[in-house]
């Protein structure tokens, strides 16, 4: 009898809550350790980057004005079904980068709590990076971190985990969000498949179309329109190389962007470096 | 309804919900901005001859005022001659705005300013139940009517605070109207209406607001701040709003409204203090006593020792001035 | 001629010790420059000198980098946090003991009147000393292992000399950092004062170093290598160049920019209120302030009404001596701001925006401008979205709150923003909706040390000012 033959997956880019090819047409080819071939995600052009922020950008305008308590909701969801799809999760990384069963499962239970512990953050932001600040008169003033717009994620590509790939997204990708600012992830060039597999995790958790945009490609093309961008208001540049680094700092002077790297994947920097501080003064009277 | 630039006749009022529906239309006060406002307008430093200038005419805008149980006509005398000649030694002092006294010794006041050459010395009285005005309309016409008869040119009434603050506020509007008439009848339209809000019982600047319209509506010459008898009384923010309603009362209607501050002003400085908040909010046509009056009885010996000061060179004592 | 004309009421200035010529002060001396050279600053009340100061070149900025970076690491990170904060406190209080002489010095110099540098410059000055140095030992409760970056290069304008480098020099040193500061080339004689303040003080040595010079001087100085933060007020178009030129490097910066404040007025505002918030908003310190409110947005049914009643109040405005103590608005502080002052203005007539100005009388010599409204102001003209820095309100008006925070929004800045209503359910929507570092409710240009204040977008990065203003000097350690 002849085996089954497989059903494999077309990875495309994850835009405003849809699957869509890169409009350039492009793709290229990702193999295992092995070096047997995987798959052809797509290869994003500068045009994909661009409907990303467009896309970011109009979701921005809901998504901030959803109340904490309902965002921090939306990203239990995604660790709700991220745990309803550990296995695929598994086995993608295993394929991808050839680590062990146990370092894998590993690696997605860590990437499972990474969620929980964003998503309790959403609802004390205010509380703990905020402050009521006593003025020498009659004012009331307190000062509240409100997101900041659309931010560029380059993720940390170097592992701490054996293969880190999906950990290294969900700590860059979960804070921002958590904040209620806006995504434009660009994957891992080496990896994209487990960003595409969390793109459909993020489709089916209420997560609002545009709130979290995922190109794959090669990050190297993207740099400088990503610091060009005057729509884009942040980048996490934890995962370029040093002159790109130096480019999109370069670049995003231009219209000032918040440019940041993190090492630690749990940090309340990781959110509030990517919030702006609003103070308002009331006079307090009769 | 303020239309910038063109001039109305005074609205009439003719029910309580007009006259509400009216008072809703005014802008609210912002407590700290007023606050603000005014202790900036206190920094101004009034120096050499501007000072000279300013005190005269504080002094001509004193309405020298005793209000004590223990009153006797040998206090109104002496008072009186003080209004008329504020400084013995020197002429050139201009006489106070008027003399201010209860109604029963009205008589005695005017009797005394014509007899020392102070017949252009008004006096006015503290009518219609002062200071708390709890008495029946009947006993505050009748208080009014006595105090003309006697001799007043000015009536300092009450408006009823409680009613203000209970939202009976047609009767506070037709009680002022009232008085209003009855002192246009029996003087012939020659005394004046002095409105007492007393402010200090109104507490909030929007209550000031409310009330120095509600009395300008109603018929008020002057708005006068309060009785001297409750704390707060004439603080700055509280001129402050008099003289903003003032300045646009007349602006819209074409009507100028004097202001009479009462009450805890006691020096030069808290006097010139008050002519800059004139001068810089209602405008210098409100400079004159006919539109501005201070409510005051120590106040006047502080000015007579500054003015001292400023033609000797040298700082006076409290025994080279007048104490009555 | 009025009825009561205020006389002359000047502060004398017999209690300023006025040096024709200061030098750099640097580790705790007042040092010639290695450069030999010296430039003028002038009182722009009557465009005459005022007093020659020194010229810092690159070898100069690299005695004074080298200086704190000693200081840093022999003395000033040795020092127990608590007796670190006790310095702040002793140089508060020596600030309010010579608060007057402070004000005379930066009224002459910077042109401001008297009044406001008395009763604002210097006592929040003092104040902002005071606050910090009640910070210096509860750091941990700001940041976990809290760490300070090192040496600190500060640049800050012209605007309010005193009270920005308070802004500066106090949460750094109250973090741990020292300092090398470069006044503005046209108003630098508060902080060389404000040396002779650290050494009464006896401040260490190093910790803080002064140097004075032009814009070259400062652009060195960012990028000096022994520098390890940055921290600047000035213009959008520097703040920019400053992050180009720090990019390849360690250095982080604080960047306090540029501002086209929005000032929202709603019809049911406190009118008299809101009239004097607008004056005080644009037209306090000459309109020179990053965060004036400079766009009044009005509700088009009081419009009006508005203009009118501020017309009225802004021909009582005092312009003149900035020594007199009833002067309202002083000079303009130099012949170059002036310039701008009137291209802008021109072209605000040119692009068919109507002109009111206030008809006081000008001193003929100094640098003046008579306060100014345009009406008939849109987004598209020039004075509408572009910072004058000067006694210039364009008025543009609204008709829904949805409008107002369009066109609030919409502008490359972000600093701070005016909102006037007497409905506070409006005044918290409309702040939650601006995109501003300071949203000012029914007030404006009101500063204190226990507010944050910095901005969104292009206004800058950081928050100066409050708990937040001194995780820009900190960072987290192990």
């Amino acid at each position: 009898m002849m085996s089954r033959i497989e059903v494999m997956k077309t990875y495309k880019l994850f835009i405003n809550g849809a699957f869509v090819r890169s409009e350039s047409g492009r793709s290229y080819e990702i193999k295992n350790s092995k070096g047997k071939f995987l798959a052809n995600p797509a290869q994003a052009s500068r045009k994909d980057l661009r409907d990303a922020v467009s896309a970011a950008k109009t979701a921005f305008i809901g998504w901030s004005e959803a109340t904490a308590y309902n965002r921090g909701q939306i990203l239990y969801r995604i660790a709700e079904m991220l745990e309803g799809r550990r296995d695929q999760f598994v086995s993608e990384i295993i394929a991808q980068s050839g680590v062990t069963q146990k370092i894998a499962d590993s690696e997605v239970s860590q990437a499972i709590d990474l969620w929980v512990w964003y998503a309790g953050w959403s609802d004390k932001l205010s509380s703990v990076g905020g402050n009521q600040n006593p003025i020498a008169a009659q004012f009331y003033n307190f000062t509240t971190p409100e997101p900041l717009g659309a931010i560029a994620i380059f993720p940390n590509q170097k592992a701490k985990s054996a293969s880190g790939t999906l950990l290294n997204i969900v700590a860059s990708l979960a804070p921002v969000i958590c904040a209620g600012n806006t995504a434009i992830l660009i994957a891992p060039q080496s990896a994209p498949l487990t960003a595409m597999s969390l793109a459909e995790v993020l489709a089916t958790s209420d997560l609002p179309a545009g709130v979290a945009n995922i190109l794959t490609g090669k990050s190297e093309e993207l740099v400088s329109w990503v610091g060009s961008h005057m729509e884009i208001d942040g980048v996490d540049c934890s995962g370029l190389s040093n002159s790109d680094q130096v480019a999109i700092k370069v670049s995003g002077a231009e219209n000032l962007k918040r440019i940041h790297k993190f090492a630690d994947d749990k940090s309340t920097e990781r959110i509030l470096k990517f919030m702006e501080q609003k103070t308002v003064w009331q006079p307090i009277g009769i | 309804m303020i239309s910038p630039g063109i001039s109305q006749n005074v609205p009439k009022i003719n029910s309580e919900q007009e006259l509400r529906n009216f008072l809703k239309t005014l802008s609210p006060v912002d407590q700290v901005g007023a606050q603000a406002r005014a202790a900036m307008l206190a920094t101004r430093s009034i120096k050499t001859t501007s000072k000279l200038w300013a005190i005269d005419t504080a002094i001509s805008m004193v309405d020298l005022t005793t209000l004590e149980g223990a009153d006797t006509p040998g206090k109104i005398k002496t008072l009186c001659a003080k209004a008329v000649r504020p400084d013995p030694t020197d002429s050139s002092v201009p006489h106070v705005g008027a003399v201010c006294v209860y109604n029963d010794l009205v008589a005695i006041a005017r009797k005394e300013l014509d007899a020392i050459g102070g017949s252009d010395v008004p006096v006015a009285a503290v009518a219609t139940a002062f200071p708390s005005g709890r008495a029946s309309m009947k006993v505050k016409l009748a208080d009014t009517k006595d105090a003309i008869e006697s001799g007043a040119t000015e009536i300092d009434m009450v408006i009823d605070r409680g009613a203000f603050l209970s939202g009976n506020i047609g009767l506070v509007f037709d009680e002022i109207v009232e008085i209003k008439a009855t002192i246009n009848e029996l003087s012939g339209g020659r005394a004046h209406l002095k409105v007492i809000l007393e402010t200090g019982e109104l507490v909030t600047y929007d209550n000031v607001r409310k009330a120095s319209y509600l009395a300008m509506l109603a018929g008020a010459d002057f708005i006068k701040t309060s009785t001297g008898k409750v704390n707060p009384a004439a603080t700055a923010p509280v001129v402050l709003v008099m003289l903003e309603a003032v300045r646009d009362f007349c602006h819209d209607y074409g009507r100028m409204i004097g202001v009479k501050p009462a009450g805890g002003i006691r020096t030069t400085k808290d006097a010139i203090k008050q002519l800059v908040l004139v001068n810089e909010t209602a405008g210098e046509k409100w400079l004159d006593p006919k539109y501005f009056r201070i409510g005051a009885s120590s106040l006047l010996n502080d000015l007579l020792m500054q003015r001292m000061k400023m033609k000797n060179g040298y700082y006076s004592s409290a025994n080279y001035v007048t104490i009555d | 001629m009025s009825k009561f004309e205020y006389a002359n009421a000047p502060e004398s200035s017999a209690i300023l010790n006025l040096q024709s010529r200061y030098q750099l002060f640097i580790n705790g001396k007042f040092v010639a420059p290695k450069s030999g050279k010296y430039f003028k600053s002038i009182n722009p009340a009557t465009a005459k000198e005022l007093a020659e100061f020194a010229y810092a070149n690159n070898s100069d900025i690299d005695l004074a980098v080298k200086s704190a970076r000693t200081a840093l690491t022999k003395v000033w990170s040795k020092l127990p946090a608590a007796e670190r904060g006790k310095y702040l406190f002793r140089i508060a209080r020596i600030l309010q003991e010579r608060a007057r002489e402070f004000a005379v010095a930066e009224t002459l110099d910077n042109g401001k009147p008297i009044r406001e540098s008395r009763d604002t410059d210097i006592p929040l000055a003092a104040q902002h000393f005071f606050y910090h140095g009640g910070w210096a030992d509860k750091l941990d409760f700001v940041v976990k292992n809290p760490k300070p970056y090192g040496v600190v290069a500060q640049i800050i304008p012209w605007n309010f000399p005193l009270l920005m480098l308070a802004w500066k020099i106090a949460p750094a040193l109250a973090t741990g950092n020292t300092v090398v500061l470069k006044p503005a080339e046209t108003t630098p004689l508060t902080a060389m004062l404000f040396a002779q303040v650290c050494q009464q003080a006896g401040l260490p040595d190093g910790v803080v170093n002064i140097i004075t010079g032009d814009g070259a001087t400062g652009a060195n100085l960012v990028k000096h290598p022994g520098v390890n933060k940055i921290a600047f007020t000035g213009s959008t178009e520097v703040g920019k160049a400053i992050a180009r030129s720090i990019a390849d490097s360690d250095k982080v910066a604080t960047l306090e920019l540029g501002g086209k404040a929005a000032n929202i007025v709603f019809n049911d505002a406190a009118i008299d209120e809101t009239v004097e918030g607008i004056v005080n908003g644009i037209f306090f310190n000459q309109g020179h302030v990053c965060c004036a409110g400079s766009r009044l947005l009005v509700q088009e049914d009081i419009a009006n009404e508005l203009v009118l009643k501020l017309q009225r109040r802004v021909s009582l405005i005092r312009v003149g001596d900035p020594m007199d103590k009833n002067t309202d608005m002083g000079a303009i502080n130099s012949a170059a701001q002036l310039q701008k002052i009137n291209e802008l203005v021109e072209s605000g007539n040119k692009e068919g925006a109507q002109m009111w100005q206030s008809d006081c009388k000008l001193p003929t010599n100094g640098y003046w401008f008579a306060p100014t409204i345009f009406t008939g102001v849109s987004q598209s003209h020039r004075i509408a979205r572009e910072e004058i820095f000067g006694p210039v309100l364009s008025v543009l008006t609204f008709r829904t709150p949805q409008e107002a925070i369009e066109k609030a929004n919409n502008t490359q800045y972000g600093l701070s923003a005016g909102v006037w209503s007497d409905k506070g359910s409006k005044i918290m929507w409309t702040a939650k909706h601006l995109k501003a570092g300071v949203i000012w409710a029914n007030t404006f240009n009101k500063f204190d040390a226990a507010s944050p204040f910095g901005g969104y977008k292009e206004s800058g990065w950081g928050r100066e000012g409050g708990k937040h203003g001194l995780l820009a000097y900190l960072k987290a350690g192990k």
